[in-house]
């Protein structure tokens, strides 16, 4: 038995997320009396050994390179891999990445496949576990009936620990997959954006902005609080802001600790994607928004009088904390 | 060019989402049903594929009878059949194996989901059929072209967008992008008369039991009341994120 985590990088560096399913694993395999052992797979730059820092007992490197887009042969080392480590749980993140190589681990290894978890498992045979549905409107305990279970954690709904292993094992090892007949041609990395994802504070704003000219202030904001920004559907839709900063049912389901909305009204459909943020701030001119009722802090004003203060008492209170 | 569009059958947007009194399933009364978003940009893609290099667009879905509006609905749309296959789509292995069967009886060049239902958000049924039938795939796909048996797409990754390419039969998992919000058809009566006779099969569900089931449901907590700030005073709201909601 042992608990396997994918310690998922992007561009050589281990992501936030990885630490969060790591001190997660590591919980999991505390409560089973197993092990945690993290598979890194490519070339990664920065010193696996930070991964025992987070619980890890044993850390299996694959210095293959797989193409980015190659989730076949992504799933085929990880679940090789964890095959050979006897696992009987494998954790991913709940990503673009985990969600297209963890079903296709969990058919490999012949495991159940849970998505969107947010708590470890409350019982481990058969395996129960919370997770997040119907985009947030609810939670469900979802029991596993195969013997093996592949999990992907919802971002930032763990808090990261440390759990320092002074007796962590590295091992780097070969492992030949087959590719796919699918081929990167390119990427295009949004330029120094925080992804939404992972952002712990994210800045969103909708159609009550009037056009795309008047996104400087939330940028602003956005930079100053290491913020990623989002936008509502139709902003995306008119062309205003990326289809990628689209939140909401039929867009990005975000979590982060703070979600300020200016000038979103809190529609249905947008708070689904937003709700299970800790914190949520509304800005708007009307006091009836929906947004209020799902809001914690709310300021009745105009977005455009508003932001600009609030830039000025957020550099007021960065300079002296 | 011989399109599949996977549909599943999920709540309107709007839905109030409430459980039995047992909090074991899905309260569906008055709950109108509808076809998953995603899905919905995938189908227009489908019919505007077919428009440019001819061919046929089905749609299939794993469902009870009562999903059969909604197929109908996609034949409205512009789809030229229907299949459903007869069970209760209770898990995602369950669903990705039978939708494999239907696919590896037919000769598909495309096969097109949507990156997830907005129900149980499962986010997983695309993934499993690539690997049940060990076709190549491409997930988040925000755009898709195809010139001969090639197809080139855009997809979205963690921190940017990433441009691949792939041999047909092929497997997306799709959402929009793939066509725009402003692009998407919607039923005329003409195709909503015609829906009426178009196939539409029915087929037997081959096996009976997932790997996971739905145990149990709850809401989540309500939420305090919100506490206002006036406008003027947004060094109060910082002081509360910083000292009350510890958030910066
Ligand atoms: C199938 C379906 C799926 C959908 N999915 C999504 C989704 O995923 N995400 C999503 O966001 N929406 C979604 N929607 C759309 C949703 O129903 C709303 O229409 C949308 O969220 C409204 O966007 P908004 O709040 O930016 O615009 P509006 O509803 O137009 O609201 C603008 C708000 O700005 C306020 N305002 C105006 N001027 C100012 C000012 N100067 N300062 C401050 N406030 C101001 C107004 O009071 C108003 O509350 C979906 C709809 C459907 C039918
Ligand atoms: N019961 C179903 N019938 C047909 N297609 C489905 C069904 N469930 C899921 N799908 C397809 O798989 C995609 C992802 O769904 P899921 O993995 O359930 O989140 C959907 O967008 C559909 O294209």
């Amino acid at each position: 038995m042992s608990v396997v985590v994918f310690a998922e990088s992007w561009n050589g560096t281990f992501k936030k997320g990885t630490f969060e399913i790591l001190t997660y694993a590591h919980d999991v395999a505390k409560k089973m009396d197993t092990k945690c052992v993290a598979i890194t797979i490519g070339e990664i730059s920065d010193d696996v050994k930070v991964l025992a820092n987070y619980g890890a007992d044993k850390v299996v490197s694959i210095p293959n390179q797989f193409d980015a887009c190659d989730n076949k042969g992504l799933s085929s080392a990880l679940a090789q891999i964890a095959d050979s480590e006897g696992a009987n749980i494998v954790i991913l993140s709940n990503t673009n990445t985990g969600k297209t190589i963890g079903p296709r681990v969990a058919v490999k290894m012949d495991a159940s496949f849970i998505s969107n978890t947010v708590d470890v498992p409350s019982e481990s045979s058969p395996l129960l576990v919370k997770k997040k549905s119907f985009s947030g409107k609810a939670f469900e305990m979802a029991q596993s009936h195969a013997d093996k279970t592949v999990i992907a954690l919802s971002p930032n709904a763990y808090n990261i620990m440390q759990n320092n292993n002074d007796s962590c094992d590295f091992a780097t090892i070969d492992c030949q997959v087959e590719n796919t007949n699918v081929s990167s041609i390119n990427v295009e990395k949004a330029s120094g954006k925080i992804s939404l994802a992972e952002a712990e504070i994210v800045i969103s704003a909708g159609r009550g902005l009037k056009g795309p000219d008047n996104w400087g202030m939330i940028e602003e904001l956005a930079d100053l609080l290491s913020a990623g920004t989002a936008c509502s559907k139709p902003v995306s839709d008119i062309g205003w802001r990326p289809h990628s900063e689209h939140v909401g049912q039929t867009g990005k389901a975000i979590a982060p600790n703070l979600y300020i909305a200016v000038g979103i009204s809190g529609a249905i459909q947008h708070l689904a994607g937003v709700n299970s943020s800790k914190v949520m701030v509304a800005i708007n001119t009307d006091p009836e928004a929906p947004f209020f009722k799902a809001a914690d802090y709310g300021i009745v004003g105009d977005a455009f009088e508003v932001v600009p203060r609030l830039i000025e008492e957020i550099k007021q209170f960065k300079s002296s904390n | 060019m011989n399109i599949l569009v996977c549909i599943s059958n999920v709540p309107d947007t709007t839905s109030k989402i409430e459980f039995t009194s047992d909090s074991t399933s899905f309260l569906t009364n008055g709950v109108q049903f509808i076809i998953n978003p995603y899905d919905e940009f995938g189908l227009t893609k489908a019919i505007k594929l077919r428009e440019q290099h001819g061919g046929k667009v089905t749609v299939v879905n794993f469902g009870e009878s009562t999903s059969e509006p909604t197929l109908r609905k996609a034949l409205a749309i512009g789809a030229d059949e229907a299949i459903r296959i007869d069970g209760a789509p209770t898990d995602s292995f369950l669903v990705a194996k039978e939708l494999s069967k239907v696919i590896s009886e037919n000769n598909f060049d495309l096969i097109i989901l949507g990156r997830e239902s907005i129900d149980y958000n499962g986010g997983a049924v695309p993934a499993m059929i690539a690997e049940l039938l060990d076709l190549p795939f491409v997930n988040a796909c925000t755009g898709l072209t195809i010139e001969g048996t090639e197809a080139k797409m855009e997809r979205e990754i963690e921190g940017g967008k990433e441009f691949v390419s792939s041999s047909l039969p092929l497997v997306i998992g799709g959402q929009k992008g793939l066509v725009e919000e402003s692009d998407l058809l919607i039923p005329n009566m003409r195709g909503i008369m015609t829906a009426r006779t178009k196939p539409l099969a029915v087929v037997e569900c081959s096996s009976s039991s997932g790997k996971s089931s739905s145990v149990s449901f709850e809401k989540p907590a309500a939420k305090q009341a919100c506490k206002m700030v006036e406008a003027g005073q947004e060094k109060e709201l910082v002081t509360l994120l910083h000292k009350e909601a510890k958030v910066i």
